[in-house]
C-alpha cells in the first residue's frame, strides 16, 4: 500500500468554557482562523475538510454537520462529517489523514467542536439516546451509571482504591493550570477530589470531566506542500481504530480491548516495537480519571495493574519518564467532546515543537500519543505523532 | 509566518449574564415520537420475559449461548441456531450507586439511589452479561461476585419489556 507522508503544520483551539456566547459555527470559525493564522495558511490554500462534532442533540439541530460547514471552512470544499462520539476528535484527524495519505488532496483542515450547554436542562440527559431502545433504555440509563460500572470493575480487579484514582484526577488538573485554553484556576488535592460529592459511586464529581463549550483545529499537508509551510512539521506516523461490539455488558470491563487492538494498529504503522519505551509523551483520553489510567494500560504505556505504582513513582508526572495528558487532559482542559480528543493532538503538535510554553516537557521530545474514546464503552481511535 | 496566537474566542458567560438579559436566548423543545419493531430475536425475548422466563439463543458455529438473543452471532456472522432457557439468577460482575437521575438531575433527599449492575445470567456463556438495577439490598452490602436473583414483576402485571424483571435481589 502506498501511502504519502502526511504533517500537521497548524493547530488552535478556542477557550473550554462552561457556556460560551459563541454559536458552534463561531466557535468552530475561531479555532479554525487560528489554524490556518498559525501556519500563515488562507482558506483558500486548503484542499478539503474533515469535521466533527458529537450527537446532533447536543445542538437540537439534525444533521448538523451540513450546518456546521461554514465555520469550519467546509463551503464549496469536498468536507465529510466524522461521528463516533467522545472518539471523534481524534477520529477526525484520522478522517483527514485518509484524504491526504490517499494522495487524493494536498491539504486538509480537520475541525472539532461541540458545544454542550445548548441543552437543557443537561447534555447528559440525550445520552439516553444511545442505549439499546428496547433492552436497555427502559431503565432509565445514564451515562454516569456505565462509567462508574467500568471504574468499579477495573478498581475491583487490581486492588486500586478512590484515592488512587483521585491521583491520576489531580496530575491532569494540576498541569491544566497551565494551559490557556483552560476552564478550571483553582488547584485541587486528593482531598477535594475524595471529599467532592457522590454521583455514581464509585464516581465523585471532581472524578469527572465538566461539560463545555469549545472548538480545536488542525492543518494537515502532504510532505512536500508541508515543508514548504513550515520548517517543523509534526509527522502523523501511525493511525489506528476500532468499535467493539455494542453489548457492552458482555465484555469484562476492566480492560479497553478496543484501545488494545487500535492502539497496536497504530504503532504498527508507526514502527513502534516498544511504545512504552519509544513514547515519549502520552496523550490518553480522560473524561473519568479512571480512564486516564485504563487506557494507559490499553494503550500498552504501562503493565495492566501495575499503573497507580507508576503514577505514584513519578513516571507519568510531566518531567517523569512517561509524561502523562501534559495538557491537562479533559479533566483539566474541559470536556467539549469532539473538540477534547482534537485539543490532545494540538498538544502533541506543540510539544514536539518545543511551543508548548510552561507546560513544555522537557528533554526534547519526539513522539506522542494521542487518544480517544465513546460511544458504549466501545470505540477508539489513535494517533501517533513524531518529528 | 509564524503566529504566536494559539487560542481565540471561546467567551465565557456567567450565570449573571444570562439572568440579567445581557444576552439573547432563543427556547424551544422538540417532540419526537418513535414505535420501534422490537425485532426477531427481541421479540421472542420479550414474550418470554412476560411468560417469567429468560431466553437465549445459541451461535451454531461458537457455541455460545448469547444473552440478549440475537438472530445472528456477531463474532461469527452466522444465524443463531437454537433458543436456550437459562436461569434467572446470576452474578454481579460490577455495579453502582448512582445519586443521579437519567438526566443528570440529583435524586432527592430521603430517594434510594439507584442500584445498576452488570449482571452475568447463569445459564448464559460466561462473561454474557446484562445491565439492570439490583434491589432488596442495602447499597453497602453489594459486592462484585454477589449471587442475585430476579424479582419478578406479578403476572398479570408484565407487559413483555425488560421491566418485567424489577430487580435482581441477593440470593
Ligand atoms: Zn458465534
Amino acid at each position: 500500500m502506498k501511502m504519502r507522508k502526511v504533517a500537521i503544520v497548524g493547530a488552535g483551539l478556542t477557550k473550554f468554557v462552561r457556556r460560551a456566547l459563541e454559536t458552534p459555527k463561531e466557535l468552530s470559525y475561531e479555532a479554525t482562523k487560528t489554524a490556518l493564522d498559525s501556519c500563515g495558511l488562507r482558506l483558500e490554500d486548503i484542499d478539503c475538510v474533515a469535521h466533527g462534532t458529537a450527537p446532533d442533540a447536543f445542538d437540537g439541530i439534525h444533521q448538523n454537520g451540513e450546518y456546521m460547514v461554514d465555520g469550519c471552512g467546509g463551503w464549496n470544499k469536498p468536507t465529510m462529517r466524522v461521528y463516533v462520539g467522545g472518539a471523534t476528535g481524534v477520529h477526525a484527524i484520522v478522517h483527514g489523514w485518509h484524504h491526504v495519505a490517499s494522495g487524493m488532496f494536498d491539504t486538509c483542515l480537520v475541525v472539532c467542536e461541540e458545544k454542550m450547554s445548548s441543552a437543557m436542562p443537561h447534555a447528559q440527559g440525550f445520552f439516553l439516546t444511545i442505549f439499546d431502545a428496547i433492552t436497555e433504555r427502559a431503565l432509565h440509563p445514564n451515562l454516569l451509571w456505565i462509567f462508574a460500572l467500568e471504574m468499579n470493575r477495573y478498581m475491583n480487579r487490581y486492588g486500586y482504591t478512590k484515592e488512587d484514582m483521585a491521583l491520576a484526577a489531580v496530575n491532569n488538573k494540576m498541569n491544566g493550570l497551565k494551559h490557556p485554553a483552560s476552564q478550571f484556576r483553582d488547584e485541587v488535592t486528593v482531598e477535594d477530589v475524595l471529599n467532592s460529592e457522590i454521583m455514581a459511586y464509585p464516581v465523585s464529581r471532581l472524578d469527572v470531566s465538566p461539560v463545555s463549550d469549545g472548538a480545536a483545529a488542525v492543518v494537515l499537508a502532504a510532505e512536500p506542500v508541508a515543508r514548504r509551510i513550515t520548517d517543523k512539521p509534526v509527522w502523523i506516523e501511525g493511525v489506528g481504530w476500532t468499535l467493539d461490539t455494542a453489548y457492552w455488558a458482555t465484555r469484562d470491563l476492566y480492560y479497553p480491548r478496543y484501545l488494545d487492538t487500535a492502539a497496536r494498529m497504530a504503532y504498527d504503522m508507526a514502527g513502534i516495537r516498544e511504545p512504552a519505551k519509544q513514547i515519549n509523551i502520552a496523550e490518553p483520553y480522560d473524561p473519568f480519571d479512571y480512564k486516564a489510567l485504563h487506557h494507559m494500560e490499553g494503550l500498552q504505556l504501562s503493565p495492566r495493574g501495575k499503573t497507580v505504582e507508576l503514577l505514584r513513582d513519578g513516571h507519568f508526572a510531566r518531567d517523569g519518564n512517561l509524561p502523562m495528558c501534559p495538557s491537562g487532559g479533559l479533566l483539566g482542559v474541559g470536556n467539549p467532546i469532539a473538540a477534547a480528543g482534537t485539543m490532545k493532538v494540538c498538544e502533541l503538535f506543540w510539544q514536539l515543537r518545543g511551543e508548548a510554553d510552561e507546560r513544555q516537557v522537557p528533554g526534547n521530545p519526539r513522539l506522542g500519543v494521542a487518544q480517544a474514546w465513546g460511544d458504549l464503552m466501545q470505540v477508539s481511535s489513535v494517533v501517533v505523532v513524531g518529528i | 509566518m509564524q503566529d504566536k496566537v494559539k487560542v481565540s474566542g471561546g467567551t465565557g458567560l456567567s450565570e449573571e449574564d444570562i439572568r440579567s438579559g445581557k444576552i439573547f436566548l432563543t427556547e424551544d423543545s422538540l417532540d419526537c415520537a418513535f414505535a420501534w419493531d422490537t425485532g426477531v430475536a427481541i421479540t421472542r425475548y420479550l414474550n418470554e420475559l412476560k411468560k417469567g422466563k429468560i431466553i437465549a439463543s445459541e451461535c451454531r458455529e461458537c457455541s455460545r449461548i448469547m444473552l440478549p438473543p440475537r438472530m445472528f452471532c456477531e463474532l461469527c456472522f452466522r444465524p443463531s441456531g437454537d433458543w436456550v432457557y437459562v436461569q434467572d439468577t446470576g452474578t454481579v460482575n460490577t455495579f453502582s450507586i448512582c445519586h443521579v437521575h437519567w438526566d443528570a438531575s440529583r435524586i432527592k433527599e430521603g430517594e434510594k439511589p439507584y442500584l445498576p449492575a452488570v449482571i452475568e445470567i447463569d445459564g448464559a456463556s460466561s462473561g454474557m452479561g446484562i445491565m439492570h438495577l439490583l434491589g432488596e439490598v442495602e447499597p453497602d452490602a453489594i459486592k462484585i461476585g454477589m449471587k442475585v436473583k430476579a424479582v419478578w414483576k406479578p403476572e398479570d402485571e408484565r407487559t413483555g419489556a425488560i421491566t418485567d424483571i424489577k430487580y435482581f435481589k441477593p440470593l
